[in-house]
Protein backbone atom coordinates (compact mmCIF):
# COMPACT_ATOMS: atom_id res chain seq x y z
CA UNK A 1 0.00 0.00 0.00
CA UNK A 2 3.12 2.54 0.96
CA UNK A 3 4.09 2.02 -2.32
CA UNK A 4 0.63 2.59 -4.12
CA UNK A 5 0.46 6.19 -2.00
CA UNK A 6 4.53 7.09 -3.29
CA UNK A 7 2.81 6.56 -6.90
CA UNK A 8 -0.04 9.10 -5.91
CA UNK A 9 2.20 11.87 -4.96
CA UNK A 10 4.88 11.41 -8.05
CA UNK A 11 1.32 11.59 -10.36
CA UNK A 12 -0.26 14.23 -8.88
CA UNK A 13 3.32 16.02 -8.44
CA UNK A 14 3.88 15.71 -11.99
CA UNK A 15 0.28 16.15 -12.65
CA UNK A 16 0.28 19.87 -11.43
CA UNK A 17 4.08 20.73 -12.72
CA UNK A 18 2.19 19.76 -16.36
CA UNK A 19 -0.49 21.62 -15.98
CA UNK A 20 0.98 24.92 -14.29
CA UNK A 21 3.68 25.03 -16.21
CA UNK A 22 1.69 24.74 -19.52
CA UNK A 23 -0.68 27.58 -17.97
CA UNK A 24 2.08 29.69 -17.71
CA UNK A 25 2.73 29.18 -21.00
CA UNK A 26 0.04 30.83 -22.84
CA UNK A 27 -0.05 33.55 -19.98
CA UNK A 28 3.63 35.10 -19.81
CA UNK A 29 4.28 38.00 -21.53
CA UNK A 30 8.05 36.59 -22.52
CA UNK A 31 8.08 34.35 -25.45
CA UNK A 32 11.71 33.45 -24.12
CA UNK A 33 9.87 32.62 -20.69
CA UNK A 34 7.29 30.85 -22.22
CA UNK A 35 9.58 28.73 -24.52
CA UNK A 36 11.45 27.22 -21.29
CA UNK A 37 8.34 26.63 -19.05
CA UNK A 38 6.91 24.71 -22.60
CA UNK A 39 10.15 22.55 -21.18
CA UNK A 40 9.24 22.45 -17.70
CA UNK A 41 6.19 21.17 -19.50
CA UNK A 42 7.44 18.31 -21.67
CA UNK A 43 9.43 16.97 -18.70
CA UNK A 44 6.35 16.35 -16.83
CA UNK A 45 4.65 14.54 -19.76
CA UNK A 46 7.75 12.64 -20.06
CA UNK A 47 7.48 11.81 -15.94
CA UNK A 48 3.53 10.57 -17.20
CA UNK A 49 4.72 8.44 -19.53
CA UNK A 50 7.48 6.81 -17.58
CA UNK A 51 4.83 6.18 -14.56
CA UNK A 52 2.12 4.26 -17.28
CA UNK A 53 4.70 1.57 -18.80
CA UNK A 54 5.41 4.22 -21.84
CA UNK A 55 9.61 4.01 -21.10
CA UNK A 56 10.38 3.99 -25.03
CA UNK A 57 7.71 7.36 -25.38
CA UNK A 58 9.27 8.50 -22.41
CA UNK A 59 12.75 8.66 -23.34
CA UNK A 60 11.45 9.92 -26.91
CA UNK A 61 9.70 12.80 -25.61
CA UNK A 62 12.54 14.41 -23.57
CA UNK A 63 15.01 13.41 -26.51
CA UNK A 64 12.64 14.56 -29.07
CA UNK A 65 10.49 17.43 -27.69
CA UNK A 66 13.07 18.99 -25.29
CA UNK A 67 16.51 18.14 -27.19
CA UNK A 68 14.86 19.22 -30.59
CA UNK A 69 11.82 20.51 -30.92
CA UNK A 70 12.09 23.19 -27.68
CA UNK A 71 15.57 24.18 -28.90
CA UNK A 72 14.46 24.98 -32.34
CA UNK A 73 11.51 27.18 -30.56
CA UNK A 74 14.14 29.18 -28.44
CA UNK A 75 16.29 29.93 -32.04
CA UNK A 76 12.99 30.51 -33.33
CA UNK A 77 12.37 33.19 -30.68
CA UNK A 78 16.00 34.79 -30.38
CA UNK A 79 15.83 35.59 -34.23
CA UNK A 80 12.85 37.59 -34.05
CA UNK A 81 12.09 40.95 -32.57
CA UNK A 82 9.91 41.78 -29.51
CA UNK A 83 10.81 38.64 -27.39
CA UNK A 84 9.85 40.36 -24.25
CA UNK A 85 6.11 41.77 -24.60
CA UNK A 86 5.27 39.51 -27.66
CA UNK A 87 3.07 36.89 -25.88
CA UNK A 88 0.01 40.22 -26.32
CA UNK A 89 -3.60 38.62 -26.50
CA UNK A 90 -5.87 38.93 -29.31
CA UNK A 91 -9.59 40.41 -28.85
CA UNK A 92 -11.15 37.47 -29.65
CA UNK A 93 -9.41 36.42 -25.86
CA UNK A 94 -12.61 35.77 -24.02
CA UNK A 95 -14.50 34.01 -26.73
CA UNK A 96 -11.14 31.59 -26.92
CA UNK A 97 -11.51 31.11 -23.08
CA UNK A 98 -15.18 30.74 -23.36
CA UNK A 99 -14.36 28.29 -26.28
CA UNK A 100 -12.04 26.25 -24.26
CA UNK A 101 -14.06 26.28 -21.23
CA UNK A 102 -16.81 24.46 -23.05
CA UNK A 103 -14.54 22.02 -24.49
CA UNK A 104 -13.25 21.15 -21.09
CA UNK A 105 -15.98 20.63 -19.89
CA UNK A 106 -17.86 18.50 -22.56
CA UNK A 107 -14.56 16.35 -22.56
CA UNK A 108 -14.52 15.70 -18.64
CA UNK A 109 -18.31 15.01 -18.63
CA UNK A 110 -17.69 12.41 -21.85
CA UNK A 111 -14.79 10.84 -20.05
CA UNK A 112 -16.78 10.48 -17.08
CA UNK A 113 -19.49 8.91 -18.16
CA UNK A 114 -18.59 6.83 -20.82
CA UNK A 115 -18.13 2.92 -19.70
CA UNK A 116 -14.09 1.73 -20.82
CA UNK A 117 -13.37 -2.02 -21.68
CA UNK A 118 -10.53 -1.48 -18.83
CA UNK A 119 -7.90 -4.41 -19.03
CA UNK A 120 -8.26 -6.43 -15.85
CA UNK A 121 -6.22 -5.16 -12.70
CA UNK A 122 -4.21 -8.22 -12.59
CA UNK A 123 -2.89 -8.87 -16.12
CA UNK A 124 -2.82 -11.81 -17.82
CA UNK A 125 0.00 -13.53 -18.34
CA UNK A 126 0.65 -12.42 -21.90
CA UNK A 127 -0.07 -8.99 -21.09
CA UNK A 128 2.13 -8.57 -18.30
CA UNK A 129 4.87 -10.01 -20.07
CA UNK A 130 4.29 -6.94 -22.91
CA UNK A 131 4.10 -4.34 -20.25
CA UNK A 132 7.81 -5.76 -19.02
CA UNK A 133 9.78 -4.92 -21.97
CA UNK A 134 7.72 -2.64 -23.69
CA UNK A 135 10.04 -0.96 -25.70
CA UNK A 136 11.12 -4.26 -27.32
CA UNK A 137 7.58 -4.83 -27.96
CA UNK A 138 6.84 -1.44 -29.45
CA UNK A 139 9.73 -1.74 -31.99
CA UNK A 140 8.34 -5.34 -32.99
CA UNK A 141 4.80 -3.31 -33.46
CA UNK A 142 6.53 -0.89 -35.06
CA UNK A 143 8.69 -2.37 -37.85
CA UNK A 144 6.82 -5.49 -38.09
CA UNK A 145 3.00 -4.44 -38.27
CA UNK A 146 3.03 -1.17 -39.31
CA UNK A 147 6.04 -1.09 -41.19
CA UNK A 148 4.26 0.68 -44.15
CA UNK A 149 3.24 3.78 -41.82
CA UNK A 150 6.84 3.92 -40.15
CA UNK A 151 8.24 4.05 -43.79
CA UNK A 152 5.52 6.55 -44.61
CA UNK A 153 6.68 8.49 -41.14
CA UNK A 154 10.10 9.06 -42.48
CA UNK A 155 9.55 10.02 -45.77
CA UNK A 156 7.44 12.46 -44.07
CA UNK A 157 10.23 13.61 -42.18
CA UNK A 158 12.29 14.23 -45.06
CA UNK A 159 9.45 15.69 -46.63
CA UNK A 160 9.46 18.22 -44.16
CA UNK A 161 13.40 19.10 -43.75
CA UNK A 162 13.73 19.88 -47.30
CA UNK A 163 10.32 21.80 -47.61
CA UNK A 164 11.73 23.73 -44.50
CA UNK A 165 15.06 23.88 -45.90
CA UNK A 166 13.45 25.52 -49.31
CA UNK A 167 11.02 27.70 -47.02
CA UNK A 168 14.01 29.99 -45.50
CA UNK A 169 16.31 29.69 -48.75
CA UNK A 170 18.04 33.26 -49.54
CA UNK A 171 16.90 34.20 -52.58
CA UNK B 1 -6.77 6.20 -12.90
CA UNK B 2 -7.36 6.04 -16.45
CA UNK B 3 -9.89 8.93 -16.16
CA UNK B 4 -7.49 11.16 -14.05
CA UNK B 5 -5.25 10.90 -16.97
CA UNK B 6 -8.04 11.25 -19.48
CA UNK B 7 -8.55 14.84 -17.31
CA UNK B 8 -4.93 15.78 -17.77
CA UNK B 9 -5.15 15.05 -21.44
CA UNK B 10 -8.15 17.14 -21.74
CA UNK B 11 -7.10 20.02 -19.38
CA UNK B 12 -3.68 20.16 -21.54
CA UNK B 13 -5.26 20.40 -24.59
CA UNK B 14 -7.60 22.99 -23.39
CA UNK B 15 -4.78 25.02 -22.05
CA UNK B 16 -3.39 24.58 -26.04
CA UNK B 17 -6.61 25.72 -27.64
CA UNK B 18 -6.85 28.46 -25.54
CA UNK B 19 -3.30 29.63 -26.15
CA UNK B 20 -3.98 29.42 -29.99
CA UNK B 21 -7.43 31.35 -30.27
CA UNK B 22 -6.07 34.05 -27.98
CA UNK B 23 -2.21 34.48 -28.59
CA UNK B 24 -0.74 37.22 -31.02
CA UNK B 25 2.95 36.11 -31.74
CA UNK B 26 3.43 33.21 -34.14
CA UNK B 27 5.83 31.28 -32.08
CA UNK B 28 3.04 31.68 -29.44
CA UNK B 29 0.85 29.64 -31.39
CA UNK B 30 3.15 27.05 -32.47
CA UNK B 31 3.91 26.37 -28.44
CA UNK B 32 0.29 26.10 -27.54
CA UNK B 33 0.25 23.19 -30.69
CA UNK B 34 2.47 21.10 -29.20
CA UNK B 35 0.78 21.56 -25.67
CA UNK B 36 -2.07 20.15 -27.71
CA UNK B 37 0.01 17.29 -28.91
CA UNK B 38 1.66 16.39 -25.85
CA UNK B 39 -2.36 16.10 -24.60
CA UNK B 40 -3.07 13.83 -27.66
CA UNK B 41 -0.18 11.93 -26.52
CA UNK B 42 -0.92 11.72 -22.62
CA UNK B 43 -4.57 10.32 -24.26
CA UNK B 44 -3.35 7.13 -26.38
CA UNK B 45 -0.58 6.30 -23.61
CA UNK B 46 -3.44 5.82 -21.28
CA UNK B 47 -5.54 4.11 -23.33
CA UNK B 48 -2.63 1.82 -24.33
CA UNK B 49 -2.18 0.72 -21.01
CA UNK B 50 -5.96 0.82 -19.53
CA UNK B 51 -8.34 0.09 -22.36
CA UNK B 52 -8.77 -3.34 -24.13
CA UNK B 53 -7.83 -3.32 -27.73
CA UNK B 54 -9.99 -5.11 -30.10
CA UNK B 55 -7.38 -7.03 -31.78
CA UNK B 56 -6.65 -9.10 -28.69
CA UNK B 57 -9.67 -11.27 -29.63
CA UNK B 58 -8.32 -12.13 -32.87
CA UNK B 59 -7.52 -15.44 -34.27
CA UNK B 60 -3.92 -16.93 -32.61
CA UNK B 61 -5.10 -16.28 -29.18
CA UNK B 62 -3.65 -14.10 -26.22
CA UNK B 63 -0.14 -14.76 -26.60
CA UNK B 64 0.20 -13.84 -30.57
CA UNK B 65 -2.14 -10.64 -30.15
CA UNK B 66 0.06 -9.26 -26.55
CA UNK B 67 1.58 -6.63 -28.39
CA UNK B 68 -1.44 -5.21 -29.90
CA UNK B 69 -2.18 -3.60 -26.41
CA UNK B 70 0.97 -1.68 -27.82
CA UNK B 71 -1.05 -0.05 -30.63
CA UNK B 72 -1.66 3.15 -28.81
CA UNK B 73 1.99 3.97 -28.00
CA UNK B 74 2.79 3.09 -32.00
CA UNK B 75 -0.04 5.67 -32.50
CA UNK B 76 2.30 8.64 -29.72
CA UNK B 77 5.51 7.57 -32.18
CA UNK B 78 3.48 8.67 -35.34
CA UNK B 79 1.81 11.51 -33.05
CA UNK B 80 5.89 12.69 -32.16
CA UNK B 81 7.13 12.41 -35.58
CA UNK B 82 4.19 14.35 -37.21
CA UNK B 83 4.51 17.21 -34.64
CA UNK B 84 8.57 17.16 -35.16
CA UNK B 85 7.68 17.58 -38.71
CA UNK B 86 4.79 20.55 -38.18
CA UNK B 87 7.04 22.43 -35.80
CA UNK B 88 10.49 22.36 -38.53
CA UNK B 89 8.25 23.25 -41.60
CA UNK B 90 6.15 26.17 -38.68
CA UNK B 91 9.43 27.88 -37.73
CA UNK B 92 10.29 28.13 -41.31
CA UNK B 93 7.35 29.96 -42.17
CA UNK B 94 8.14 32.07 -39.64
CA UNK B 95 11.18 33.14 -39.94
CA UNK B 96 10.07 33.32 -44.27
CA UNK B 97 7.52 35.28 -42.62
CA UNK B 98 9.47 37.84 -40.53
CA UNK B 99 11.67 38.36 -43.57
CA UNK B 100 9.05 39.42 -45.83
CA UNK B 101 7.07 41.41 -43.35
CA UNK B 102 8.81 42.41 -40.52
CA UNK B 103 6.42 41.77 -37.54
CA UNK B 104 5.22 38.15 -36.73
CA UNK B 105 2.10 39.47 -35.18
CA UNK B 106 -0.76 37.65 -36.98
CA UNK B 107 -3.57 40.62 -36.90
CA UNK B 108 -0.49 42.48 -38.70
CA UNK B 109 0.01 39.97 -41.40
CA UNK B 110 -2.50 40.23 -44.46
CA UNK B 111 0.00 38.88 -47.48
CA UNK B 112 -2.65 37.88 -49.05
CA UNK B 113 -5.19 40.56 -49.07
CA UNK B 114 -3.15 42.59 -51.06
Amino acid sequence: MAGNLFEEIIFWLLAATTIGAALLVVHVQSLFRAALLLIVSFLGVAGIFAMVNAEFLAVAQVLIYVGGIAVLVIFAVMLTRDVDRGNLGTPVQPVALLLAAVLLGTLTYAVVQAEWRLLPEDLPGPLAAVFVDTPAQLGRLLVRDFVLAFEVAGALLFAAVIGALALVRER
Amino acid sequence: MLERLLILSVVLFCIGLYGVLSRRHIIAILMSIELMFNAVNVALVAFSRYVTPADLGAPGGLAENARYVLTGQGLAVFVIVAAAAEVALGLALVIALMRRTDTLDITAVNLMRR
